[in-house]
């Protein structure tokens, strides 16, 4: 590789690597695999075995974690809580997050001061936002029973009760979590060729007809990644959960991922609590699979 | 004046859109006006009447009385230390990995590239278990280490490195490299300034992951002196329902959200397009 070649001459190949040069991604793959792989192995070895953590005593026992899993009435509550969970939480945080991007897609000051307070309770830690919740939710003392009682109905006690737990630990996420959709609804948005917008006028296109025939369909993919992203972020709900009402009252608001944590650091099963996490694990490796197929797919409607 | 003109043209749906949007917008604010109410009311007086909170008097006492008894200092600079040091040691593995397999051809590359995609499918809590025993194994619960070191390899900073600096054209480093200058140089001189805003995307991302991460400081940081902020406000919070000292409470998440919410307010372009970014892959 000298730098003496003669004009005209062919440039001289360089050689495309060297060894020491694999020190550039050296450091990641140890880290990678002793911080990642090896402790997703270690788990799935762990969910074959009993483990005791406090006498340091394991037993390989096939699949027995597996059946008392499935047979465990707590964790089958545990599953179906989350898949409500889910089905009560993406809904709203899809259509409001759309409705918001719609009115917000604008040049003012005042959506942009709109966006702002949307997308600001997002960057709040899950702490942060559950103590702020629970004095809302407060039974008497907070800000909504005091608003239930001025108007009449009386205080619910929202997180005290078994049917209505849920749905208070739901609107709370939704309150966390709008500013997301929203953000990527308005960067699709203004993805859309304003001329398609022009045409329409000229025809003479109700607002409602250029929405669904036009707005909707050209960011119909966003739409359908917003509901994969959603759907993986809140299977995997913990925090709010384990704050608000630690899985109570009477399992009604226990998630999948609460369970393994109890399981795992409250009853120090170990092994149980693994069995539990690969569950999770297959769930979330079909979702990521959902994910890459529709964000992969080239055509829009 | 144009923007009144503006709604005054609109079309009854669109109207109706904006009111509800409008409705929303104060039912956001609410929550957040409520709490700063009683967070500034004397906690004996939510006690006899909780209706209070939107009238006079206002006193600042649970602001002062949190300087004087709250570890609220202490886990602030253990979230501060843990996630600006996670972030950094993010920012150097991902930069160096993603120039690697952006630029060095060696022999399997795209083999050993998909092998480490492959993690981007582990969501971090299937593995908490086997985590928190592997450190259990080193004694290292209640350290900064326990707290930082994992999720440094984070597939996702290899995707988005990997993927940037594939699209910075070869021909810039190609003179760099006929002057036989290292690879290192070349990644530190020419490539890695062109990354910043890549670097900045992912930087942001991660730090307000770690400053909000909940699960594993739960379980790694069992003494209060090592708690982070999120950990430490999550055990202040454990007797709400019968604590007298509301005001006080809701002082501290005022207190522990404003720091977050005003560097959000002015890097608000940046932390939008990161978390946006990190959404969409």
């Amino acid at each position: 590789m000298s730098r003496t070649s003669q004009p005209g001459a062919r440039a001289p190949k360089l050689r495309t690597w060297h060894w020491p040069e694999l020190l550039f991604i050296a450091p990641f793959l140890i880290l990678y695999v002793t911080f990642l792989l090896f402790p997703m192995a270690w788990g799935f070895w762990m969910s074959f075995n009993y483990y005791d953590l406090f006498a340091g005593f394991s037993e390989y026992i096939g699949l027995e974690n597996y059946q008392q899993l499935f047979a465990d009435q707590i964790y089958r509550r545990a599953v179906v809580n989350t898949f409500v969970f889910v089905a009560i939480t993406v809904p709203p945080l899809v259509i409001l997050g759309l409705l918001i991007a719609l009115v917000l897609n604008r040049q003012t000051w005042w959506s942009a001061v709109l966006r702002t307070l949307f997308f600001g309770s997002t960057v709040l830690s899950v702490t942060i936002v559950t103590l702020i919740w629970r004095g809302v939710y407060l039974p008497q003392k907070g800000l909504l029973d005091n608003f239930l009682n001025a108007i009449g109905v009386g205080g619910i006690g929202i997180l005290q009760d078994p049917n209505l737990a849920l749905v208070g630990i739901a609107v709370t996420t939704v309150w966390w979590g709008i500013g997301l959709p929203m953000v990527l609804f308005l960067a699709a948005l203004q993805q859309v060729p304003g001329e398609i917008y022009e045409a329409a006028k000229l025809d003479n296109a109700s607002p409602w007809q250029t929405l669904w025939s036009i707005t909707i369909p050209s960011i119909w993919r966003t739409v359908v990644l917003v509901i994969i992203i959603q759907i993986i972020a809140h299977f995997q709900v913990f925090g709010q959960i384990n704050l608000m009402t630690g899985g109570g009252p009477n399992n009604s608001t226990r998630s999948m991922v609460q369970f393994i944590y109890e399981s795992g650091f409250r009853q120090w099963t170990a092994g149980f609590a693994s069995a539990a996490a690969q569950v999770l694990f297959v769930i979330m490796v079909i979702a990521a699979g959902l994910q890459f197929w529709a964000s992969r797919r080239k055509q829009e409607f | 004046m144009a923007t009144a003109g503006k709604t005054v043209g609109m079309p009854l749906g669109e109207r109706l859109a904006l009111i509800a949007v409008i409705l929303l917008a104060i039912l956001w604010l609410l929550p957040l006006v409520w709490v700063t109410g009683v967070s500034l009311k004397n906690n004996t007086e939510l006690v006899v009447n909780p209706g209070a909170v939107f009238s006079a008097p206002y006193t600042i006492q649970n602001y002062i009385d949190l300087t004087k008894t709250s570890a609220l200092g202490t886990w602030f600079r253990n979230s501060l230390i843990v996630s600006l040091s996670h972030t950094v040691l993010v920012l150097i593995v991902s930069c160096l990995a993603g120039y690697g397999f952006a630029r060095i051809e060696f022999p399997g590359r795209n083999a050993v590239f998909i092998f480490s995609l492959v993690g981007l499918a582990i969501p971090g809590q299937a593995i908490i278990v086997p985590l928190h025993s592997f450190f259990n194994a080193f004694d290292l619960h209640n350290t900064y280490a326990a707290l930082i070191i994992p999720g440094i390899a984070t597939p996702f900073g290899i995707f988005l490195m990997t993927a940037y600096f594939r699209a910075i054209p070869a021909e810039i480093e190609e003179a760099a490299r006929l002057d036989n200058a290292s690879r290192f140089k070349i990644f530190w001189a020419i490539a890695l300034p062109l990354a910043v805003p890549a670097m900045a995307t992912l930087g942001i991302f991660t730090f307000l992951g770690t400053w909000n991460d909940y699960l594993w400081p739960l379980i790694s940081a069992t003494r209060p002196e090592m708690y982070t902020l999120t950990v430490g406000l999550a055990a202040t919070q454990t007797n709400i329902d019968q604590s007298e000292g509301l005001g006080y409470l809701m002082a501290q998440s005022v207190f522990a959200g404003l720091p977050m919410l005003i560097l959000y307010i002015f890097f608000q372009k940046y932390v939008v397009r990161a978390v946006a970014g990190a959404a969409i892959r």
